[in-house]
């Protein structure tokens, strides 16, 4: 138990006088451009997930599932359900996205 | 370096695989102790003491004198259990016990924190902990002091941060207080401080590490305490382990048994219709404040520093973001399973309780009609029309008893009971510490350390910090000892109060460039100014917020319900009599106008006055739009940032390599 917590293991710390990242402008400013684009799109799902379709719940409401009525169901579950989903996903394919420019740590 | 990290996280897996057997074998030892006759005290005195004696031992091996590790745990805490120790420092008492309480007695209402209190991940992730982390330094207001010129902006973000933390922790500890109580059988005062010991040995030695492992064996203890009695109660009533699925029968049969009620005359509030007054017709201001709700919750979690912080532990940017979504899954095996406790328990109360006679009702129910600490029995059934029958409107339960009295109402041993106990205690004290955490290490670090006494030696700085965290420590618990429980709406208050001072500022510092120093500043402190002075207003001076803003008929209407509340003395409530006496002298406040209106409700025996009819725990949705406009305009009428300013930006937005800062003063040793 005590091992694990000892100093010793203590990985390389990151100092912030290490060497710059070695991105030309160009790369930085695509990579960027992809990045924000990924963003909007979790925003956007994020969006209908948590505000949007609750708008709908009187009406989904009447549908019953398992006798769960849909609007509380989406509410209590579905849109949980969204959210942990994309964020693994996001988490993957951000990653993907830093190894296509060159940019993922080592 | 990658096989010395699987090395270490698999002897991770193998010390806490060994501690969920030792859990489990302890419960079970308790389980025998209880059937051979242990009296019921000795079992709860033993859960308690023997899952602190836990936490404090992990504290005590935490213990270091290094920065690095006492600030962030060395930066080496694994994705998967960074996700776990999130969860824990996530999920207070409010959400082991009083989530599903909220959820029996709002119904679809009570869903938005379920929705507000998971959603706000997405934002975390997304926006700002990848970022935070590549930032690599210490604190929140470390971020905002390098990225908007030095000690001004830190000092704000620090105000902002132990105006939400404190009012956060305040309510932790009457959660832990409550807990306690109950199980040790002290009176309130003295609890809280048997509770606050239990905070304080796990965190000041070893600081962010020992906190760290501490959350993760609490994540363990909460969520084995919140889901077995809930499967144990989906077995009694379904007959099928899986409460999760299974309260869809409950809710069905809920909707029967209110829509029998309804056809007798009674008025029922709707369990699952959204949106719905009583009597079912659609309302407004109940979708509004839905939404608003939401809303603040979201976008608090995401600028909560005490959230933020536990993402500058992970080894790298990229395990920061699993990290976030690990989070998430651990808080979603909660939050998923709170709504079939509020159905399992609405279910049992509606078919048993409710049109029986008083004289036979179950035992669960007469062993919980004793004082609780918020001043009032935890149930109480009085027979108002003396039929010698339960009617709805003559019961009344308090949310907490919802999860704290399920192993009873599924006729469990008392051994469940001790395990909820442990569970909500687990929860509380986790949250506890890693509020406390943060408040301490602004104090030490940012407010000591960077704006006192730059050359401090690296002893002396960690010795300040848990001189700090104590003295910050026996703040909050005097505070709570002495405002009661009657306080726990404020963790609804702190993230309005760090939404609207900090979310803006660092997202915008993050990403758009051309943020000023000027702005970011002007958007906090206008953010946070705006929220917190409406809930002040709002909650405190009600009467006088509604003279301004609300027109001549919600003006007497508060009036009228100000003198109707029995708690307020009658001297208090003789200049307002007069004003009633003399209608015509009533005039429409001086910043009414269509544009502007207030109402007001009659909340925690205050007259809470409310703009637009929004409830002030959703008060940060003025606050927060307010700081991004302020931010974004005076952006474009100041200078822009230096070019060494905008490569320092460029250089957290991308993962790979080191941070070059703009200021040297600013890098940590």
């Amino acid at each position: 138990m005590a091992e694990f917590l000892s100093e010793k293991a203590a990985a390389k710390s990151h100092s912030p006088d290490e060497a710059p990242p070695n991105v030309d402008p160009a790369t930085a400013a695509a990579y960027w451009k992809k990045t924000s684009g990924l963003m909007w799109l979790m925003l956007a799902i994020w969006f209908v997930a948590g505000f949007l379709i609750h708008l709908f719940a009187p009406s989904l409401n009447k549908i019953h599932v398992f006798g769960f009525p849909l609007g509380f169901y989406m509410a209590a579950q579905g849109s949980l359900i969204v959210f942990v989903v994309q964020l693994f996903w996001f988490a993957r394919r951000q990653n993907q996205i830093d190894e296509e420019f060159g940019v993922a740590e080592d | 370096m990658a096989a010395q990290k699987d090395a270490f996280l698999s002897q991770l897996n193998k010390i806490y695989a060994g501690y969920v057997g030792g859990f489990a074998v302890f419960v079970l030892i308790l389980a025998v102790l209880e059937q051979v006759g242990v009296p019921d005290r000795i079992i709860g005195y033993l859960f308690v003491a023997l899952t602190i004696g836990v936490y404090a031992y992990i504290g005590i091996l935490s213990r270091t004198m290094q920065v690095s590790e006492y600030y962030v745990a060395g930066r080496r805490v694994p994705a998967i259990y960074n996700g776990m120790a999130t969860g824990s420092d996530w999920m207070s008492a409010a959400s082991f016990i009083g989530m599903a309480g909220s959820l029996y007695l709002l119904g679809y209402g009570g869903l938005a924190f379920i929705l507000g209190w998971t959603g706000g991940y997405v934002l975390v992730a997304i926006l700002l902990a990848p970022y935070l982390r590549k930032f690599g330094q210490y604190t929140v207001p470390d971020f905002l002091g390098a990225r908007f010129g030095g000690n001004v902006a830190r000092f704000v973000g620090v105000v902002v941060l132990i105006t939400a933390s404190f009012v956060y922790v305040v309510a932790q500890i009457v959660g832990v207080g409550i807990i306690t109580q109950r199980f040790l059988d002290v009176g309130f005062a003295i609890a809280v401080f048997i509770g606050l010991a239990g905070i304080l040995v796990c965190s000041m030695m070893g600081g962010m590490r020992a906190v760290t492992w501490t959350q993760v064996a609490q994540y363990i203890v909460l969520i084995i305490a919140y889901l077995i009695p809930a499967i144990l109660m989906s077995v009694k009533l379904t007959g099928v382990p899986i409460p999760q699925l299974m309260y869809g029968v409950a809710l069905e049969r809920i909707e029967e048994l209110e829509a029998g009620m309804r056809a007798a005359g009674q008025v029922v509030p709707y369990h699952v219709g959204a949106f719905m007054t009583p009597r079912g017709e659609f309302s407004m201001p109940a979708a509004i404040n839905f939404f608003a709700l939401i809303f603040c919750l979201m976008v608090g979690t995401a600028s909560l520093p005490h959230i933020l912080m536990r993402y500058f532990t992970t080894p790298s940017v990229r395990e920061a973001r699993q990290s976030v979504a690990w989070s998430l899954f651990f808080i979603f095996l909660l939050y998923f399973t709170a709504p079939a406790y509020a159905a399992f328990a609405k279910l049992e109360i509606y078919q048993n309780v409710i049109g029986k006679p008083i004289a036979d009702l179950p035992a669960w129910l007469k062993n919980w009609q004793l004082m609780s600490p918020y001043g009032v029995t935890w149930i109480g059934v009085n027979d108002a029309n003396r039929d010698g029958i339960l009617q709805l409107s003559e019961f009344r339960i308090h949310p907490d008893v919802i999860v704290l009295a399920t192993p009873e109402i599924a006729g469990l041993p008392y051994v469940i009971a001790g395990l909820v106990a442990a569970g909500g205690l687990a929860a509380a004290l986790s949250t506890a510490d890693g509020l406390l955490l943060a408040l301490a290490n602004a104090l030490s670090h940012d407010v000591y350390y960077r704006m006192i006494d730059p050359l401090a030696p690296t002893k002396r700085r960690l010795y300040i910090a848990r001189v700090l965290l104590i003295v910050v420590a026996i703040a909050a618990a005097y505070t709570a000892g002495h405002l009661g429980a009657d306080i726990l709406f404020l963790v609804a208050w702190a993230f309005s109060i760090a939404a609207a001072g900090l979310f803006a500022a660092l997202v915008m510092g993050v990403w758009y460039k051309k943020t000023t120093n000027t702005a970011a500043i002007l958007g906090m402190l206008i953010g946070y100014v705006v929220t917190f002075g409406y809930l002040l207003h709002t909650e405190f001076a009600g009467l006088h917020f509604i003279q301004l803003f609300g027109d001549k008929a919600a003006i007497t209407a508060a009036f009228r319900q100000y003198v109707g509340i029995a708690t307020i003395s009658a001297e208090a409530k003789a200049p307002i009599q007069a004003m009633l006496a003399n209608p015509d002298a009533i005039k429409d406040g001086m910043f009414n106008s269509w544009l502007l209106w207030g109402d007001s409700v009659v909340m925690r025996n205050r007259v809470t006055a409310r703009l637009w009819g929004i409830n002030n725990i959703a008060g940060g949705i003025f606050g927060v739009p307010i700081s991004f406009l302020v931010i974004y305009v005076v952006s474009q009428f100041t200078t822009a940032p230096s070019k060494a300013m905008q490569e320092f930006v460029e250089s957290i937005r991308i993962p790979r390599g080191g941070v070059r800062l703009v200021d040297k003063e600013q890098a940590v040793d």
